[in-house]
């Protein structure tokens, strides 16, 4: 089911704005996205009729707070197909998510933990200091020129020491669209545990965890028209319940006394504190948002925006794209003699916002010999005339630079 | 040409461009004027840290005037140093070090900036009095 792109436009109040005299073209939804006034709503609501705290409190408030809440993680669970909300842990976000599994694992020396070349710094660093903590070595599946990564060459790196595997769903930085359920598959019948990086997916793919066989699951809310601050970490129940807690603190406990604390159930035990209430039912009423204009539509809408923006920049002189065809969210490019900095400096004063820069994957950047791209990204509520503005300006713009 | 003299120069110049678009491309076009750096002097320790691109800054002494030489790989930092170079090239380093390099601010040209690069605008200017102050006090 097609959707009318400017019914949806209307619901984001931000993109109405003008910047330096031009309307908002607003290409940076790999960054974050911008929020519906569904969600917008949600968070006021919260705070305005049942902002109270969850969890402990006997009077009204407190429970109206605490079934929201539960109930998000009900829509959570329902989004990802879960087998029970129980597994659905609210985070702050991908990068919280990753630490907390990179925190809860034990290696020793000779284990590896295996990641790819097209991660995001957030994917790499926690990894990089469990190995430093515990001895363990990191190992990287490298890639081809074309933004994929070398299957050949992830297979011969898995063996019984890979411990845990962990790659993104779609790169940020290329939207390459990985091979996810062939890949956790190969590394499960090596033995390791696998996280999956879907802070790129969660806008753009339907995500049945339980058809996809990974151990974790990690998003944010704020790349799926959520606030800032709220995200979620999957974890197989039979593999969390058996890895310790992490942060001490309120909520995360069953009984404290000095001598000896025992620890909540799923998935309390790893909330530890006050969470954020209001963010996790506003992500709620984000995923409710989706689920209302159809995960299957929106692809389609911004596949069409993808192809479109791919074939308006190969037509000018001297653009390469990075990144295979089948794209999604996220369309990579550099521009022989111009510099990504100034290209975005100047499409910006023609209120076309993109990113340019390394996109906190530097190590990618270095495999391709490059200190960053420009990136356009794109969501449901971009349209064709934006991608015609994007090329428009960065036709002007080139013509400037060169 | 006092230095105060050279920045009133360079903002009438610009004066004459009301539009982003001029003052860009008169912006581009003084970094492509300034004069090549060699990339033997692209060193690690000529590189203004804390830039999105890369900038490097080079200066000597030549009869007790300082000599600057600079370079990026973005033409619009290039140019945005090349301004500072303009204002403060053969001068001494006293008069470097007491001048008010504020004029980037009437410039007009920081409002249409990331803050990363109005960032970097202050960093270059930083640099340009630290390397004044060490080849002062050589
Ligand atoms: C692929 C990927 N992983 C992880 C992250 C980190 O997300 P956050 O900063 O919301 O924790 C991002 C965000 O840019 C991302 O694109």
């Amino acid at each position: 089911m097609a959707f009318d792109p400017t019914t949806v436009r209307a619901e984001f109040p931000i993109l109405a704005q003008s910047v330096n005299g031009r309307p908002l073209v607003y290409l940076d939804d790999a960054a974050t996205t911008e929020k519906p006034r569904a969600v917008l709503d949600a968070s006021r609501r919260y705070y305005e009729e049942i902002n109270a705290n969850i969890h402990r409190g006997t009077h009204h408030l407190a429970r109206a707070a605490t079934a929201a809440h539960e109930a998000a993680r009900e829509t959570v669970a329902r989004h990802l197909n879960a087998a029970e909300s129980a597994e659905v842990i609210f985070t702050a976000g991908t990068t919280d998510s990753i630490n907390l599994v990179a925190a809860i694992l034990t290696l020793a020396p000779g284990d590896e933990v295996l990641i790819s070349a097209l991660e995001h710094h957030s994917n790499i660093v926690p990894w990089q200091m469990l190995c430093e903590r515990s001895g363990a070595s990191l190992k990287v599946i490298p890639c081809h020129d074309d933004g994929t990564l070398d299957q050949n060459a992830f297979h011969a790196l898995l063996s019984e020491r890979t411990r845990l595997t962990a790659f993104t769903w779609i790169s940020n930085a290329f939207g390459t669209v990985n091979p996810v359920r062939e890949m956790i598959a190969a590394a499960k019948a090596a033995g390791s545990l696998v996280l999956v990086d879907a802070a790129q997916a969660i806008p753009h793919l339907a995500i049945d965890v339980q058809a996809l066989g990974a151990d974790f699951v990690a998003f944010s809310g704020h790349k799926v028209y959520a606030p800032t601050g709220i995200g979620v970490l999957w974890g197989k129940r039979a593999v969390l319940d058996a890895l310790p807690p992490w942060r001490g603190g309120g909520e995360m406990i069953k009984e404290v006394t000095f001598e000896k604390t025992t620890y909540n159930e799923l998935p309390f035990k790893y909330e530890a504190g006050t969470p954020n209430i209001e963010g996790a039912i506003a992500l709620a009423a984000a995923l409710d948002f989706v689920h209302g204009i159809g995960l299957e539509a929106i692809a389609v809408h911004e596949d069409k925006l993808i192809r479109r923006a791919a074939e308006g920049l190969s037509a000018l002189d001297g653009v390469h794209l990075f990144g295979p065809s089948g794209r999604a969210g996220a369309l990579s490019f550099g521009i022989r003699g111009v510099h990504h900095y100034d290209l975005g400096t100047l499409i910006d004063q023609m209120g076309v916002a993109v990113r340019t820069g390394h996109h906190c994957c530097q190590p990618l950047m270095a495999r391709f010999g490059i200190t960053g791209t420009t990136r356009a990204s794109f969501a449901v509520y971009n349209t064709e005339a934006e991608v015609d503005a994007l090329v428009a300006a960065v036709g002007k713009a080139v013509a400037m630079l060169r | 040409m006092s230095i105060a003299d050279k920045q009133q120069e360079v903002l009438e110049e610009l004066s004459f461009f009301p539009d982003w678009q001029e003052r860009y491309e008169y912006v581009i076009g003084l970094g492509r004027k300034l004069p090549p750096m060699a990339d033997a002097l692209k060193t690690a320790d000529r590189l203004i840290k804390g830039c999105q691109s890369q900038v490097w800054l080079d200066a000597t002494v030549e009869n007790g005037a300082v000599r600057f030489a600079a370079d990026s790989d973005s033409v619009i930092t290039k140019g945005m140093i090349a301004l500072f170079v303009r204002v403060l090239d053969g001068e001494t380093p006293d008069a470097i070090l007491s001048a008010d390099l504020s004029f980037i601010d009437r410039t007009g040209l920081k409002e249409h900036l990331a803050p990363t690069r109005a960032n970097a605008l202050n960093l270059m200017a930083t640099q340009m009095k630290q390397r004044a102050l060490e080849l002062g006090t050589a």
